[in-house]
């Protein structure tokens, strides 16, 4: 059976790595729900964070497969109760919707968002949480006129008590070994 | 740092392109020059006393003849091409060196690193074409990445499972100039190239072994790959477990041990493939299960517990379920595991896959080797062929009936004896691959066999055979078809042969041409006196032979049925 699953991979920072990671879940059709990449706490170590649905069987090959390309370092996977995650959406209004009716306002107040800039033009909410959530504060939002709307990819944190790589980096310190050039 | 600064010497970025080969053991390469890569080419020129440069005719036969090379040797086979049409000539061998698991290093020209991305003359993105048919690739732009570069290359390369590995060079980076030190490389701290041995799972597997009354082992290439034949067949003897091998790890047993049940999957032997499902035991020593082996997954060692032995941790349970994934190199985890298990004898059980071998023999064998037509087989070319290299030569198939037959039929005494193109299949494979081989081994004899329609896909590597004057010998099973797609057609697709018929030029005056020795056989009486004249010429030869028009490879595992369906006509 198909379920959500995260992966986490951390890799080198090296020109063409989302290429490697991605190319895994095409050849097996699997679709990238959302990504996220940017670098990690270690310097150097760049962190991808990925949902996908897939069956544990599979997850558990393509983890494998992304490992074993050379300059990756690690992958993980965790389905849906592993994890702690979040998104950020941003929604664009025209600041008159405001002022037509406090509904806008209350919108905000009701789904935890703020007000993250206002001009006489344009204002700009920000609300973070699960896609559920932001998608139903759009969907509340857009009778009166969302403009733009971006929601992010998931960042997420593992519920380990110690972050997996922390310890193979350390184990890999400990040994005399020099860090990545 | 002061150290440092004393060893290092001037020189361009080619130069230091050919100083890195000498210093990782480098003396053959094969290549095609071009724009891209002629500064490389120049510093080769100045090389040439120490690298003998083998110039092919396609770059895919680079690839193919470093392949052949790497098998054939165990070294990792070298090909240098310039860019853009090059590298992606190359890349069919790179996908096949991929898949089967073949160091190979390929260094390619690119445009200047200025004109990178600009649709530039020959340029291609080769790093982003080859990501996912290497095993890694690295562009290089700076001068001084190439030591660095190349050291990896090669470490990459041949440690761990090996691979094919690229790099591509701007002509700025050739041109360029570094203060040049070479540092082997022996880490990278994202790789694992040899996961550690869990003792624990020797134990479990030792255990599995120890009350197993019908077990076997499955043979792959990967003993050959880790040098492990003598390890595996101290377990073999100690334990008295029959084992088969896959395509690619023939050879890994002399095929006269008493333990050498034969080939396994869709061609193989019917015993292997029909007993894996009767064993209570399977051991898998480095190899994938490869869908070719195991037809329906679901129906392939049905009653069996499952020991995988497996360096590549991405192999555990990608096909088959393992109870004891082994991982590790088999040449670290079979001693291990010998030490453990205790002597046995399986006499009974390997009898039952010795009355298997008597049906295949009756009911098909003996037929192919001893026709009782006038059509000469491909089997009775085969078995006449090895015998008279007494069952010692390397053999290079290309891709298709002839690689089924050959792979079936021809015998072995040591191990890096069959070069075949397994998991990418890919036909033109042989004629470059055996030249190659015979550079790598030139004490060894190199036996090509080929089809007609295979043949013509790299047949201008003759050229290379008569420039270089590679002793290849070439057997070519003539039978003007595409005869595995026909096969197939006349099996699956009721007889409706579209476009596998084949309209053949004269190979004998295309073998003139290339000034290679040729000989035609169509009838069954010359066929000795022919294979003689072969063996006995030096130099390359090419022997012909007008086989069966519409024969058959059998024993065959029908696709989606599961192995123990295996017909034998």
């Amino acid at each position: 059976m198909k379920q959500e699953f995260t992966v986490t991979v951390y890799s080198e920072n090296r020109v063409g790595i989302l290429n490697q990671v991605t190319s895994v879940f095409t050849r097996r059709h699997i679709n990238i729900e959302s990504l996220t990449t940017s670098e990690s706490a270690i310097e150097g170590i760049h962190k991808f964070t990925v949902v996908v649905y897939a069956t544990k069987e599979e997850i558990e090959v393509l983890v494998r497969q992304i490992e074993k390309r050379i300059d990756i370092l690690k992958a993980y996977y965790f389905s849906q109760d592993e994890i702690v995650y979040q998104e950020i959406a941003l929604y664009r209004v025209p600041t008159a919707s405001l002022f037509e009716g406090n509904e806008v306002e209350k919108l905000v107040r009701q789904f935890g968002a703020r007000i993250l800039e206002m001009t006489p033009e344009y204002t700009v909410i920000e609300k973070t949480g699960h896609k559920n959530e932001t998608q139903e504060l759009f969907n509340k939002l857009d009778p009166y006129g969302v403009t733009q709307f971006t929601r992010s990819g998931r960042v997420a944190v593992n519920k380990l008590k110690k972050e997996p790589l922390n310890s193979y980096l350390r184990k890999l310190a400990k040994n005399g070994v020099n860090p990545e050039k | 740092m002061e150290d440092q600064k004393k060893d290092t010497v001037k020189m361009t970025g080619s130069a230091a392109v050919m100083e890195s080969f000498v210093r990782e053991g480098v003396d053959l390469i094969f290549g095609y020059p071009g724009g891209a890569i002629m500064p490389v080419y120049d510093a080769l020129y100045s090389y040439r006393e120490k690298i003998n440069h083998i110039l092919v005719r396609h770059e895919q036969g680079a690839v193919h003849a470093a392949q052949g090379y790497a098998r054939a040797s165990g070294r990792v086979g070298v090909c240098l091409v310039t860019s853009g049409p090059a590298a992606t000539n190359a890349v069919t061998g790179i996908a096949d060196a991929m898949i089967d698991s073949t160091p190979v290093v390929v260094i390619c020209g690119q445009v200047g690193s200025t004109l990178l991305g600009s649709d530039a003359f020959q340029e291609v993105d080769v790093v982003g074409v080859t990501q996912p048919v290497t095993k890694w690739n690295y562009q290089i732009t700076r001068a001084e990445e190439i030591p660095w570069a190349i050291a990896r290359a090669f470490y990459i390369a041949r440690t761990g499972r090996p691979g094919p590995v690229l790099l591509d060079i701007t002509k700025d980076a050739q041109f360029g100039s570094l203060d040049y030190i070479y540092k082997p490389e022996t880490f990278v701290r994202s790789y694992t190239p040899y996961p550690s041995v869990d003792p624990g799972l020797v134990e479990e597997a030792a255990m599995l072994i120890n009350l197993s009354s019908r077990p076997m082992a499955l043979v792959g290439q990967g003993v050959v790959l880790a040098g492990a034949e003598k390890e595996l067949i101290e377990f073999l003897d100690k334990t008295g477990i029959p084992a088969a091998q896959t395509l690619l790890g023939l050879s890994a047993i002399p095929s006269k041990h008493p333990l050498n049940v034969g080939g396994l999957g869709m061609h193989g032997n019917y015993g292997p493939n029909v007993m894996v499902n009767q064993s209570d035991l399977v051991i898998a020593i480095g190899m994938r299960f490869d869908d070719r082996v195991t037809a329906d997954p679901k129906r392939y060692a049905t009653s069996a517990r499952v020991i995988h032995m497996e360096i590549d941790p991405a192999e555990i349970n990608k096909i088959i379920h393992a109870d004891v994934p082994l991982l590790g190199d088999v040449k670290e985890s079979l001693p291990m595991l010998t030490g453990k298990v205790s002597k046995n004898d399986h006499s009974k059980w390997l009898e039952e896959f010795r009355a298997c071998d008597r049906v295949e023999y009756k009911r098909l064998v003996e037929r192919e080797i001893y026709p009782d037509k006038p059509e000469i087989t491909m089997a009775e070319v085969v078995r006449r062929v090895s015998e008279a290299y007494d069952d010692d030569a390397i053999m290079v198939t290309d891709v298709g009936q002839h690689q089924m037959i050959s792979w079936r039929y021809f015998k072995f005494k040591q191990s890096r004896s069959v070069i075949t193109s397994g998991g990418l299949g890919t036909m033109g494979f042989g004629l470059p691959a055996a030249i190659g081989a015979k550079l790598a081994m030139p004490g060894r004899p190199v036996c090509l066999f080929v089809g007609d329609g295979g043949f013509q896909m790299t047949i201008q590597e003759l050229g290379t055979i008569y420039q270089s004057a590679v002793p290849v010998k070439i057997v070519l099973l003539n039978n003007n078809f595409l005869g595995m797609v026909r096969q197939w057609q006349e099996l699956f697709f009721d007889h409706r042969y579209a476009h596998t018929s084949l309209i053949n030029p004269d190979f004998q005056t295309i073998a003139k041409g290339y000034h290679v020795p040729a000989v035609k056989v169509t009838r069954r009486e010359e066929l000795d006196k022919a294979v003689k004249k072969m063996v006995s010429t030096d130099g390359p030869f090419l022997l012909e032979v007008a086989v069966e028009k519409e024969g058959n490879v059998f024993p065959m595992v029908p696709a989606g049925a599961s192995v123990d369906e295996i017909i034998l006509e």
